[in-house]
């Protein structure tokens, strides 16, 4: 049995989109970014230390990738179509109570650092330590980030545990005959 | 104002709520059915790797 780590890269490659989604807003975009970063994971795999976060190490090529070619091209292009937050206005939450489109929304509105760091920390079970290195930047530095990305999201979304937002019947039919113009 | 008086533990339900909704959406997208396009890349490369040494555990 050989433990090559490139056998591990095919169970990263879902993760790898929805981190591209997060930072293109745009599928097909994202997905040509997720080939491109794996063929150079592929092709520097020596560089994968044996035993870390292999995850951590595709996401740091991803972003790299993202930051080094395609944000110019997003820029250039810039829909929505596929993104993250259109994800989030499509699932309405039946259980949860933020409203979904107006939390998508304003998802949107938060900086590009913030949304990255919440993405990472408290979607992509990233440890502070982890994302801070994937982002090359400061511990401290993602924390504050992901506190004010919440804060402002809760600013945003004008809730408090006071006043829990419900979804109401009204909500949901908005995000049906929402989904409805998208498709 | 309001806020920084939560902020000592009321508003960590809403940062839990804002969470969750986060991982729904990533895990939404990384739970898809993965477009041929990747493992056709993976299958390249491997075989690629193939003809270039035999046995890629060599290195």
């Amino acid at each position: 049995m050989t433990n090559d780590p490139r056998d591990e890269l095919v169970t990263h490659i879902g993760p790898m989109r929805a981190f591209a989604i997060s930072l293109t807003r745009n599928a097909s975009l994202a997905d040509d970014m997720v080939q491109d970063a794996l063929v150079k994971a592929w092709s520097n795999i020596d560089s994968f230390q044996a035993g870390t976060n292999m995850r951590a190490w595709l996401f740091t090529i991803l972003r790299n990738t993202y930051y080094s070619h395609h944000r110019k091209r997003r820029r250039e292009v810039e829909d929505v179509e596929g993104a993250l937050s259109e994800k989030l206005a499509q699932k309405p939450d039946h259980d949860g109570r933020l409203q979904m489109r107006d939390f998508a929304a304003a998802f949107e509105e938060l900086p590009e650092d913030q949304r990255e760091a919440l993405v990472l920390v408290g979607a992509g079970g990233f440890s502070y330590e982890e994302a801070a290195q994937t982002c090359g930047v400061a511990v401290g530095t993602i924390k504050s980030r992901v506190n004010r990305g919440r804060a402002k999201l809760v600013e945003l979304m004008g809730v408090s545990d006071d006043e829990p937002m419900e979804v109401t019947a009204a909500v949901t039919q908005g995000i049906v005959a929402m989904n409805q113009s998208i498709a | 104002m309001t806020q920084k008086m939560n902020r000592a533990g009321k508003t960590s339900s809403v940062a839990d709520e804002i969470d969750k909704n986060i991982k729904r959406a990533f895990d939404d997208v990384a739970n898809q059915a993965l477009p041929s396009r990747f493992t056709d890349l993976l299958d390249q490369l491997r075989a690629q790797d193939g003809a270039g040494s035999e046995g890629k555990h060599d290195k």
